[in-house]
Order: structure tokens, then C-alpha cells, then sequence
């Protein structure tokens, strides 16, 4: 049974504030940062029109803006807010905070680069920096994943105890305007559901949050703990996702495969390039090519059998990562995607790649030259090494 | 103001066996300044440091009340989330609307003067109804007895070491109290340990304040100030009496000095708070009597502003 949806016109950025205005957050707890600042200034739009109960605490940093949300999340609210780039790298002291209480924040995140040089446009090098931190991570291909994504980002994390950061990468997705379906207000009220929070720092009966875990193996058991949680989330997450797929008629899978079924040739993306890389590929398909690509959606936690076994029948895999790893073999996607085909035993011919650092053009000749790498690579072509695209 | 005789029947609410020194005094300024909230339940966030690692030792915790520690420099922007939590659940009917809360946001000088200062300043301008309590024992003392922006001119600390080439601390303290008051919020109050009653009547104020309150209150620590653990009240008690510490409120923007009376025929002079701690030692070595002049000038010339201010 579906739900009744509208289409209407939206940036990225317009439809995520339109999700949060349906979900209603208790408390959002924010600052502005480009190109996330669209999120909160529809939202300001909406607390001063009255269309939300929502508190709306308009912080001082980000730093205090992921602070006040921990507060708010103990303290039994459903606590969400938004962020970006330099944003997400002053609060990530806190991000491990969030996610070592065991706190079910949600925080959508307008991916961007970081400085230095200082770059407002869109890349992965902040939301990279959040990988180890315990948070869940989506990426969208475009605003209507977005929104899918935040919409069961409050479920996901309660029914979990983890917080949840779905992102859209800046001004490709916050900022363009696109054709997007907006599920009807009642039907994501229902889907989301009230929340009823075991424990909170407002109960009746006294609680302590984040004492000094400093004694024996307490910290480590803590940790365990979490590292259990993040690796059990997997299946709650596409349970949920598709429970809204089931209403929206709008699939999900942590990692979204096209031209898989024959794919020889294929490249593993995340985020919005991975539309330029489809148009890609299906151009060369229409010519006969085996090639394919495989979309990551859920970034963390890293879904290695779902990409293994989506990866089984490639002869060349190209990671394409739209940040760097400073020091390290690969980009970060690069280095996960390689665990994962080790750890099932699949060896194809790899190849490595950053692309559009800082907003950087990302033209559909890469894609073909990097199909014609990974071709070349089957006929015995030496591995060129990391390859930075479009800077020559 | 209640009596210390009815004090004594309100609730307990930093239980002992905390872990906190002999002499110190956080546990006291925690202790006094709860007392000001009577019977209402309070919600307290910790900033990271000697107070937040002694009291919640996991499994225990030595909070009547509940209490969150997040880190070191967000103690009041934790309570703000806090706050606003209560306040949204309140107003939807998500909770009891008839449940009264107080709350209230502690930290030490380093996690106030310093790292936390722009936190403190963001939550008290967006005017959370809070509590903000600093202990003022002048410097980072968890860590060792650095030097923060609290710790006095020429004090020793271990990073604003005593040689032949420096006399301790080179910079003088930061007044935050003032620069809370300019915030112009409902009450703001510095106090000391050593009178119990001035805290506890400050306290009873900054709690029953509609908005932001801040109290900045001494609180001597043996460890970094090197003195006897048994001298804790009288050094708080000479920290107001030589006016190196002077007790004054600002309320609704009315600046009002509130020293003992037995001031009133003059301050002490301020050697007598220097000379028990060893942190101060070697200004009473021969040579450094223009060292203590200057200390001596410096605090008559805040005692006099602080006076004009409430003039």
C-alpha cells in the first residue's frame, strides 16, 4: 500500500527542511554554515509561521550546536540539526560523544570541503572525517534520497541507540532544483512515530550521563557494545528503509547496483556523481559494453557483504572517492571497498581514483576514461597508481 | 534566608564518599550552592575536570540529582540543550506541564574563563533558564596546576614557572564576573566558600532569577594553592577579606558590593591571603617586595572600580 505523495520542485536543501518540518523534532539545535544554511532558514521560516512545536535553539558554533543537542537528546527529546564542512570538524569531539552515550541524534549534513585552501563547494572530506566516529552515514544520489534518508533517520536511530547522519552533497544536490516526490504530512508523522526514550536526565528517578568510565575494562565493554550495535544496525536499517520503500514505492539497498547482472568493468561511487556515472554506463552498454556501477547508500556501517556480493561477478573494479586519505594506499571508499572484496576473497584488477575535490568539474569523459583503465587493466595494463582526475 | 539550622534538613545533594581532596573546595561550592535551590529537583551538567572525574566514578556517582558530563568546554551549552528539552516537551504536553526543574551548569576556571567561555557566553545570551556555577580555584588544577586566565598575576603554576628569568604568572586574572554582568542577565553574584551564608543567599537568587544566572565562587584547592587542607575556609574567607576576591551581586543590572561588614574599617592587607600559599612563596623572598606592592595596587585599584561600578 502506498502513501499519498506530491510532486513538487525542490533544492535538496528545501526538501530535507520539508522532512524535518513532517518529523517535527523536539528540539533542533543549529548553526548556520554554507551550503547547509538553507535547512535552517526554512526551518526558522517554519517556527515563526507556528507550523512547528519544535524548540529552536540557534547556537553559538557548531561545537555548542552538537553540545546542546547531546543535552537535549539525554534529557528525552527527539533532537535533530544540520551541518556542514569546517561545522562537522569543529563538533566531532562531540560526534564521539553522541555516539559513545548511546545518543539517537540526527544530523543531516551538506557535504563539503574542508580547508585549507578554504572551498565552500561540494566533496566528501568532512563527512570522511565522521567515518570512525559511530555515526550511521547515508549518502544520496540526489534530493529525493535525501529525503527518504532523513525521514528514516529518527527510526533507524532509536531502534538503535545510534546517531545518524544523512547526507547531500553541497550545491550539486542542497542547492539544485529538482523534481521530487513529498510523502503527505500525516503519512511521515506515522511512519516516524512517537518516541519513548528508556531513560532520561528529566525522569522522576535521577539518572548520571557520561560519567568517568576510567576503572578496569568498563570503557573497552562500552565500546564493544557499540561496535555490536553499529555492525547489528545493518538489518535494522533495511527494515525500516524498506518499510518506507513499501509506502513510497521508492526502493532501498545499502548498495544499488546497475548493469551488475553482467558488469565486467565496474565503478563503486557514492553520493551525486554516481548519476553521471550511470549516464555513463549506460551509454557504453547501449554499445555493447560490460560495464557497470555500484552506488553506495549507507556509508557506515560499511555494508561489506552486501558490496562483496554485489562486486562477485566484476573482473575490474574502479573506486572512484571524492576525498583523499591523506597517507594511506586509497580514498576512503576505495579502502573499504578493497576490505570487503578481501574479506570475501574476490581479488579483480583494482584501480584508484579521486575526483572533484572542492566542487571540481565532474565530466562524463572520466567516467570513459576510466572504463578504458579498468578495460586495460584486463589486458595486463600496470596499475598507474592513485589518480587525481581533471587536474592535468 | 534560611538558618544553618534549617539548612541542615534540606536534601543532601553531592553525597560523600566522592574522591574529591581533603580541603577542597569544589565540593563545598557545589554543596552551598545547591542548597539555594531548597527543595526543588535540579539538573546539573559538568564540565570535564576535578569535580566531574572525583563525582562520577562509574559505577557511582555521587549526584543526588541527575547530571550529565559531556566534555570540558560545552558544560553550559549541555544544560542549554537540556533546558530547551524540557521546555518543548512541557509546552507538547510530553511531560507532566505541572513539573518544576531547576538547572544548573558547573565548571572550573579552565573550563569557564577559558575553553568554555564561548559557550558560556552563547547560552547565557540566548537566556536559558540556567544556573552557570563556576569554582574559581585558579588554575587547571586536573591537569596538574596550569596556568589559566583565573590564575593570579606572579602565582606559580607549572606552566608559569618561578626562575630567575620570570616571577610566575607575567598576566594578570581576567574579571569574568564583570564581563558576565555585561551580559545583562538577571543575577550575577561572586562569593566565596568561606561564607557559606553569602553563597547560599546568592544561590537562593541565581535560582529563583527568571533567565541566566552566573556565580563565580572561590574555592580554594590545597593541591594547586599549596597550603594546608585544613586552612581551605579561612584563605576563602581572607580571598574576600583583603578584597583580592571581593563579593559583590549584580541583579536586574543593579551593581551591589556585598563584603562582610567587618570590612567596613578597611580590607587586610593582601600578603595575609598570599603568605600561607606556597604558590606565592617566592614573592616573600628579598627582592620581590615590588612584586607584592604591585598585587597590592592591583587589587585596590579593582576593589575601587568594583566600587565606583556599584556606586
Amino acid at each position: 500500500m502506498t502513501i499519498e505523495q506530491k510532486t513538487i520542485a525542490a533544492t535538496g536543501n528545501g526538501i530535507v527542511a520539508e522532512a524535518y518540518r513532517q518529523i517535527e523534532p523536539d528540539v533542533i539545535c543549529a548553526y548556520p554554515i554554507t551550503p547547509q544554511t538553507t535547512i535552517v532558514e526554512d526551518f526558522a521560516k517554519f517556527v515563526a509561521a507556528g507550523k512547528v512545536r519544535t524548540e529552536f535553539v540557534t547556537v553559538e558554533s557548531e561545537h555548542s550546536s552538537m553540545s546542546a543537542c547531546i543535552g537535549s537528546a539525554a534529557a528525552g527529546a527527539r533532537t535533530f540539526t544540520a551541518t556542514s564542512s569546517q561545522g562537522l570538524a569543529l563538533m566531532n569531539e562531540e560526534l564521539y560523544v553522541a555516539s559513545g552515550l548511546r545518543l539517537p541524534i540526527v544530523m543531516v549534513n551538506a557535504n563539503r570541503a574542508l580547508s585549507a585552501p578554504i572551498n565552500i563547494h561540494g566533496d566528501h572530506s568532512d563527512a570522511m572525517g565522521a567515518r570512525d566516529t559511530g555515526w550511521v552515514i547515508f549518502f544520496a544520489e540526489n534530493a529525493q534520497e535525501a529525503y527518504d534518508h532523513t525521514v528514516i533517520a529518527p527510526r533507524i536511530a532509536e531502534e538503535n541507540l545510534l546517531p545518524v547522519m544523512p547526507t547531500l552533497d553541497g550545491f550539486i544536490t542542497t542547492h539544485a532544483i529538482t523534481r521530487c516526490e513529498l510523502a503527505d504530512d500525516a503519512a511521515v508523522k506515522d511512519f516516524v512515530g512517537p518516541y519513548h526514550p528508556a531513560h532520561t536526565l528529566l525522569d522522576v528517578d535521577p539518572i548520571m550521563v557520561g560519567g568517568f568510565a576510567n576503572l578496569g575494562n568498563t570503557y573497552m565493554k562500552i565500546k564493544q557494545a557499540q561496535r555490536t550495535a553499529n555492525d547489528g544496525a545493518l538489518a535494522s536499517i533495511k527494515r525500516i528503509a524498506d518499510e518506507w520503500a513499501g509506502l513510497t514505492g521508492r526502493p532501498y539497498d545499502h548498495v544499488e547496483g546497475y548493469g551488475l547482472e553482467d558488469a565486467e568493468l565496474v565503478i563503486v561511487i557514492m553520493g551525486s556523481a554516481a548519476g553521471n556515472a550511470r549516464a555513463v554506463a549506460r551509454e557504453m552498454r547501449a554499445d555493447g559494453k560490460k560495464v557497470g556501477i555500484l552506488k553506495v547508500r549507507c556509508y557506515r556501517p560499511f555494508p561489506t557483504a552486501e558490496l562483496a556480493s554485489a562486486l562477485a561477478g566484476a573482473k575490474a573494479v574502479a573506486v572512484m572517492d571524492r576525498s583523499d586519505s591523506f597517507g594511506s594506499y586509497a580514498g576512503p571508499l576505495a579502502l573499504d571497498t578493497m576490505t570487503a572484496l578481501f574479506a570475501h576473497d574476490l581479488h579483480p584488477q583494482m584501480r584508484r581514483y579521486i575526483y572533484g575535490l572542492g566542487g571540481a568539474d565532474v565530466k562524463l569523459d572520466y567516467f570513459r576514461k576510466v572504463y578504458a583503465d579498468l578495460e586495460a587493466s584486463l589486458s595486463g595494463a600496470s596499475d598507474p597508481g592513485l589518480t587525481y582526475l581533471g587536474t592535468d | 534566608m534560611a538558618t544553618i539550622k534549617e539548612l541542615t534538613y534540606l536534601p543532601e545533594r553531592l553525597s560523600g564518599g566522592h574522591r574529591l581532596c581533603g580541603g577542597c573546595g569544589a565540593s563545598i561550592a557545589v554543596r552551598q550552592v545547591l542548597l539555594g535551590a531548597g527543595e526543588a529537583e535540579v539538573v546539573s551538567s559538568v564540565a570535564t575536570g576535578c569535580l566531574e572525574v572525583s563525582s562520577t566514578i562509574f559505577p557511582y556517582g555521587a549526584w543526588e540529582g541527575s547530571v550529565i558530563h559531556n566534555a570540558f568546554e560545552n558544560s553550559a551549552a549541555t544544560i542549554s540543550g537540556v533546558e530547551a528539552a524540557f521546555k518543548s516537551l512541557k509546552r507538547q504536553g510530553k511531560i507532566d506541564p505541572e513539573r518544576e526543574l531547576k538547572f544548573a551548569a558547573f565548571g572550573g576556571d579552565g573550563g569557564t574563563y577559558d575553553i568554555g567561555f564561548q559557550s558560556l557566553s552563547g547560552a547565557t545570551e540566548r537566556g536559558h533558564n540556567f544556573v552557570y556555577v563556576c569554582y574559581d580555584n585558579g588554575a587547571y588544577m586536573n591537569t596538574g596546576i596550569q596556568r589559566s586566565s583565573a590564575t593570579p598575576q606572579y602565582a606559580w603554576a607549572t606552566t608559569s614557572e618561578v626562575g630567575s628569568a620570570q616571577p610566575g604568572k607575567l598576566q594578570r586574572r581576567k574579571d569574568l564576573t564583570s564581563i558576565m554582568a555585561d551580559h545583562r542577565i538577571p543575577y550575577v553574584a561572586q562569593a566565596s566558600v568561606g561564607y557559606w551564608n553569602d553563597v547560599v543567599k546568592k544561590a537562593t537568587k541565581a535560582f529563583a532569577a527568571e533567565g541566566p544566572a552566573f556565580l563565580n565562587i572561590m574555592a580554594p584547592c590545597p593541591r594547586g594553592w599549596r597550603s594546608d587542607a585544613a586552612q581551605t575556609t579561612e584563605l576563602a574567607r581572607l580571598a574576600v577579606d583583603t578584597g583580592f576576591w571581593p563579593s559583590f551581586e549584580v541583579e536586574n543590572g543593579e551593581w551591589r558590593m556585598t563584603m562582610p561588614a567587618k570590612t567596613r574599617n578597611g580590607l587586610t592587607p593582601v600578603v595575609e591571603f598570599l603568605k600561607p600559599q606556597g604558590r606565592f612563596k617566592h614573592l616573600f623572598k628579598p627582592g620581590n617586595e615590588a612584586l607584592l606592592e604591585e598585587i597590592q595596587r592591583d587589587v585596590d585599584e579593582y576593589y575601587a572600580y568594583l566600587q565606583n561600578r556599584c556606586a
